[in-house]
C-alpha cells in the first residue's frame, strides 16, 4: 500500500481503482451481517470464491462480503449486481446452481426469489422488494454495498472525499457551522445537538483534546451500531476524523462492546488500513493535521454506555458515571476536553460534509433532523435493521416495512430506547416517531430498538425483565438507584409471581418519583421509566396481576397453569414421554392429565404435540 | 500459568490505562483470572490488589473460576426475552442441575445469561461454544447437549480402542 501524500493522490487511488475494476463485469455482494453470518452466510462466501478460482473468471466477475443488508428475518442474503437480484435465505448447496444461472448466465433462481405476500408475485430487484422500498437509506445505505473489510472498496464508492473535501480548505468553524445546519443530534439517545456539543469542545481550554466514539450499544434489542461498525467501519472512522479536525483533537478512541468481536475486528483492521494510506497518523494527506486512534473493548458494563462512565472505563477504572455540574467537553477523559459520540452519529458526518447541512435537513421533522436507523425485533414478520426519516408514523415502521405481527396477532406495543425507554401502546400507532413525539408518549428513541410486542406479551413481566435489567447493571454509585431500583423489582416480581398486595401499584409509582428525581446519572434517572410507562397504559394488566391475580397474557408462569384439551387429546403418549418431571399421566390412546403439583411450566409438551391439545389457562 | 503472564506483563506499559486490556488479555489465554494472577497484575501496574479485584468484579466479562469445557451462553436480550429465553435458559439449567454462572462438577459445562448478543432476529439465541444457535427451542437444547454426550462417548471408545490395540 501505498502513503497518500496530498489530496489529488486519494483522487489518483480512486481513479486506478475504478480502473482496475472496469473488467468486472457482475459483483456478488454476499451479507456478513450479524443475522445472515450466524445464519451460514460464511460458508456461502467460500463456496462462491472456491467457484470463481476454479473457473479462472475472477478477472469478470467479483464476489464481497458485504455488512448488513438489513433484512435479517430471509438471511442469508445474496445480491447480484448489477441487476441486484435478490436471493434469499440462500444455502450453501445452492451456490453452484446461482453461479451457473445468475452469474455466469443471465437466468433467475426462482424459488429463491422473494415474494411478495399481498400479490403473490415474485420480486426480483432488491429495490423493489416493500420492506426496502419504504425505507429511506442514507447512512445504512453503504453498509450493504461495501466490502466491509477492503478500505479499496470503500474508497471506491467515494469514501474518504468528504474529509478531502475537509482538509482542502474548510476552516474547523466552518464544519462545526455545517453540522450545526443539518440539525443532527446524538444517535446515542440523550439527542443533544451535535454541532453544539463539537463547538464547546473546540472552544474548550486545552492542549490536548479527544474525539471518542461510543460503541458500547448496551441496549439489549438494538443492534445497528454493530451492524455500522462491522459493515462500514470507514464511514464512523471517516466521520470521527473530521470531527477531529473541527474539535482540534489529535487522539480518539472507540470503546466497544466485548460481546462483538467482529466489530472490534473489523474496526481494528479499518485502523490499520487508514493509518497504511496515511488518513491518519501524521500529516494526515499531507497537511498539517495529525491524529490517531485507537479501539478500546468494553467489559461488559451496561453503565460504561453512559458519557462519563465510559471514560472512567477508558481511564481503567470502575465503569462509574459522576455528576455533569462540568461537561465532558471541558473536563472528560483524563480531565481533558473530549467530544463523545455514538456510532451512527459519527457515520452521519461524512454524508452531511459532502451533501450539505441544508441537505440532511430537509430530511425528517421540525426539530429532529435526518433520518434513523432502528431494529425492529421481536413479534414481528421481517425483522431486521430499517432507516426511516425522522417523523416516519410507527404505522409505516411496523406494517408497511415490518410487514406486520406474525401468525395474525393483535399488535399490542412497541418497546423503543431499551431499559431507559418505554411502551408505544397500540392507540398511538400513527404516531411520528421522532425524539419530541417519543418523549410526549412517555418512551424515548434511546439508540433505536425497537422491540414489537403483541397480544401473547404480559406488560408486568416486560418491566419486570427491565428492572432485573438494570438490578444486575446498575454501578450501585448512588442509593435511589441501588436500592430504589431493586425494590421496584421486588414488588413487581411479587406481582407477576401472584405474592403482591393491594397499594403496592401505588407503592411502585411513588418510587418511580422519586428515582427519577433523585438518582445520580441518566441511567438511574431513566430506570423507572419502563414501569411508569407500562403503568400509564397498561393498568389494567397491573390491577389484573393485584387483584386477581392473573397474568392476562399468559405469561407469568406461577399464575398459569398446563391443561389438555380433552376433545383433542388423541392420547399418543408423547408429551409424557417428553415431560421432564414425569407431570403427565395417562393411559395409551387415553386422554392424558397435567399433574399440576409437579408441572414446571417448561413448554416442552406444547411443542411436542401434534394436535394441539396443551394450552395455558 | 504465572510464568506465562509474568512474560505476558513484560510487553504491556505500566500504565493505570491498560489495566482492563491486561486483564481481557490473561483471561482470553487462560479462561479465568486467578487470585494469584490479580496480584501479579496489580504489582506489575504499581496499585493495589484490591483495587484490580475490584475493578475486576465490576465488570461482566471477568470470571474468577476456570469454566466448563463447553460454554452456553444464553441470551436473554428483549428481543429474546419476549420469545421465550428464559424458557430455553431453564431448560439448560435443568438438564445441566447447575444454574446460571456455574459449572458442572466434572467441568464439562457452563451456563452463563448474557444481555444482548445482537443476533436479535435469530432469537431466542443461544451461543453455544461461540457458535450462535438459532430460533431455540427446548428439544433443541436436548439435541445441543445429546450432541456432545454422543461426541464423548465417541471419544471415550476410541480411547478404550487405541489403548486396547496398544
Amino acid at each position: 500500500m501505498k502513503r497518500l501524500n496530498s489530496i489529488e493522490d486519494l483522487e489518483v487511488l480512486r481513479q486506478q481503482i475504478l480502473e482496475q475494476r472496469k473488467s468486472i463485469r457482475k459483483r456478488v455482494r454476499i451479507c456478513g451481517g450479524p443475522g445472515c453470518h450466524s445464519g451460514g452466510g460464511e460458508r456461502l462466501i467460500e463456496a462462491f470464491q472456491k467457484l470463481l478460482d476454479e473457473k479462472g473468471v475472477g478477472h469478470e466477475y467479483m464476489v464481497t462480503q458485504t455488512g448488513c443488508h438489513g433484512f435479517c428475518a430471509r438471511g442469508p442474503i445474496v445480491v447480484i449486481e448489477p441487476a441486484n437480484i435478490f436471493y434469499e435465505r440462500v444455502k450453501v448447496e445452492r451456490v453452484p446452481e446461482i453461479f451457473e444461472r445468475s452469474v455466469l448466465g443471465d437466468d433467475l433462481v426462482d424459488d429463491l426469489l422473494f415474494v411478495s405476500e399481498e400479490t403473490g408475485e415474485k420480486i426480483v430487484r432488491e429495490k423493489d422488494i416493500p420492506f426496502y422500498a419504504h425505507q429511506e437509506r442514507i447512512i445504512f445505505n453503504d453498509t450493504g454495498l461495501t466490502w466491509s473489510t477492503e478500505i479499496d472498496d470503500y474508497i471506491a464508492r467515494g469514501g474518504y472525499s468528504a474529509l478531502a473535501k475537509v482538509l482542502s480548505g474548510m476552516k474547523p468553524e466552518e464544519v462545526i457551522e455545517e453540522v450545526k445546519i443539518s440539525g443532527l443530534r446524538g444517535r446515542g439517545g440523550g439527542g443533544f445537538p451535535t454541532g453544539v456539543k463539537w463547538e464547546s469542545c473546540r472552544k474548550a481550554h486545552g492542549e490536548m483534546k479527544y474525539v471518542i466514539c461510543n460503541a458500547d450499544e448496551g441496549d439489549p434489542g438494538a443492534y445497528m451500531d454493530r451492524a455500522l461498525l462491522e459493515g462500514t467501519p470507514h464511514q464512523v472512522i471517516e466521520g470521527m476524523i473530521i470531527g477531529a479536525y473541527a474539535i482540534g483533537a489529535r487522539e480518539g478512541y472507540l470503546y466497544c462492546r466485548y460481546e462483538y468481536p467482529l466489530a472490534v475486528k473489523h474496526a481494528n483492521r479499518a485502523l490499520d488500513q487508514a493509518r497504511e494510506y496515511g488518513l491518519l497518523g501524521d500529516n494526515i494527506l499531507g497537511t498539517e493535521f495529525c491524529l490517531d486512534m485507537f479501539v478500546n473493548r468494553g467489559a461488559g458494563a451496561f453503565i460504561c454506555g453512559e458519557s462519563t462512565a465510559l471514560m472512567a472505563s477508558l481511564e481503567g477504572k470502575l465503569g462509574e458515571p459522576r455528576g455533569k455540574h462540568i461537561h465532558t467537553v471541558e473536563k472528560g477523559l483524563w480531565n481533558r476536553p473530549s467530544n463523545l459520540n455514538n456510532v451512527e452519529s459519527w457515520a452521519s458526518v461524512p454524508l452531511i460534509v459532502n451533501q450539505g447541512g441544508q441537505w440532511f435537513a430537509s430530511i425528517g421533522t421540525e426539530r429532529s433532523k435526518g433520518t434513523k436507523i432502528f431494529s425492529v425485533v421481536g413479534k414481528i414478520n421481517n425483522t431486521g435493521l430499517v432507516e426511516v426519516a425522522m417523523g416516519t408514523p410507527l404505522r409505516k415502521i411496523v406494517y408497511d416495512i415490518g410487514g406486520g405481527i406474525p401468525g395474525g396477532k393483535r399488535f399490542k406495543a412497541v418497546q423503543t430506547g431499551g431499559p431507559s425507554g418505554g411502551c408505544v401502546p397500540e392507540e398511538l400507532i400513527d404516531l411520528a416517531v421522532d425524539f419530541e413525539q417519543l418523549k410526549k408518549a412517555g418512551s424515548m428513541m434511546g439508540s433505536g430498538g425497537m422491540i414489537v410486542m403483541d397480544e401473547d406479551t404480559c406488560m408486568v413481566d416486560v418491566a419486570r425483565y427491565f428492572l432485573n435489567f438494570l438490578v444486575q447493571e446498575s454501578c450501585g454509585k448512588c442509593v435511589p438507584c441501588r436500592v430504589g431500583v431493586k425494590r421496584m423489582h421486588e414488588i413487581v416480581s411479587n406481582m407477576c409471581e401472584g405474592k403482591a398486595e393491594p397499594g403496592d401499584i401505588e407503592h411502585l409509582e411513588e418510587l418511580c418519583d422519586t428515582i427519577q428525581e433523585a438518582a445520580l446519572c441518566g441511567l438511574g434517572k431513566s430506570a423507572p421509566n419502563p414501569v411508569a410507562s407500562t403503568l400509564r397504559y397498561f393498568r389494567d394488566e397491573y390491577d389484573a396481576h393485584v387483584l386477581e391475580k392473573r397474568c392476562p397474557a399468559k405469561v407469568c408462569k406461577p399464575l398459569l397453569t398446563y391443561e389438555i384439551d380433552t376433545e383433542k387429546c388423541t392420547g399418543c403418549g408423547l408429551c409424557r414421554l417428553r415431560c421432564p418431571e414425569g407431570a403427565i399421566i395417562g393411559a395409551k390412546k387415553e386422554c392424558h392429565c397435567i399433574d399440576e403439583e409437579l408441572c414446571v411450566r417448561c413448554g416442552i409438551c406444547i411443542e411436542n404435540c401434534k394436535f394441539g391439545a396443551i394450552y395455558i389457562e | 500459568m504465572l510464568k506465562d503472564i509474568d512474560e505476558m506483563l513484560l510487553t504491556s506499559e505500566k500504565k493505570r490505562e491498560n489495566l482492563i486490556p491486561i486483564l481481557q488479555r490473561i483471561q482470553q489465554r487462560h479462561a479465568y483470572l486467578s487470585p494469584d494472577a490479580m496480584k501479579l497484575v496489580a504489582l506489575h501496574l504499581g496499585i493495589s490488589s484490591s483495587e484490580v479485584y475490584g475493578v475486576a468484579t465490576f465488570y461482566n466479562q471477568f470470571r474468577f473460576h476456570p469454566p466448563g469445557k463447553h460454554q452456553i451462553k444464553v441470551c436473554l436480550g428483549t428481543a429474546c426475552h419476549v420469545v421465550g429465553g428464559d424458557i430455553i435458559l431453564e431448560n439448560f439449567e435443568r438438564k445441566l442441575g447447575i444454574k446460571d454462572g456455574e459449572t458442572t462438577p466434572d467441568r464439562e459445562f457452563s451456563i452463563e445469561r448474557v444481555a444482548c448478543v445482537g443476533c436479535c432476529a435469530l432469537a431466542p439465541v443461544a451461543v453455544v461454544d461461540d457458535v450462535v444457535q438459532a430460533c431455540m427451542a427446548p428439544s433443541k437444547v436436548e439435541g445441543i447437549l445429546l450432541g456432545f454426550d454422543i461426541e464423548r462417548e465417541r471419544d471415550e471408545r476410541e480411547k478404550q480402542e487405541s489403548e486396547a490395540s496398544q
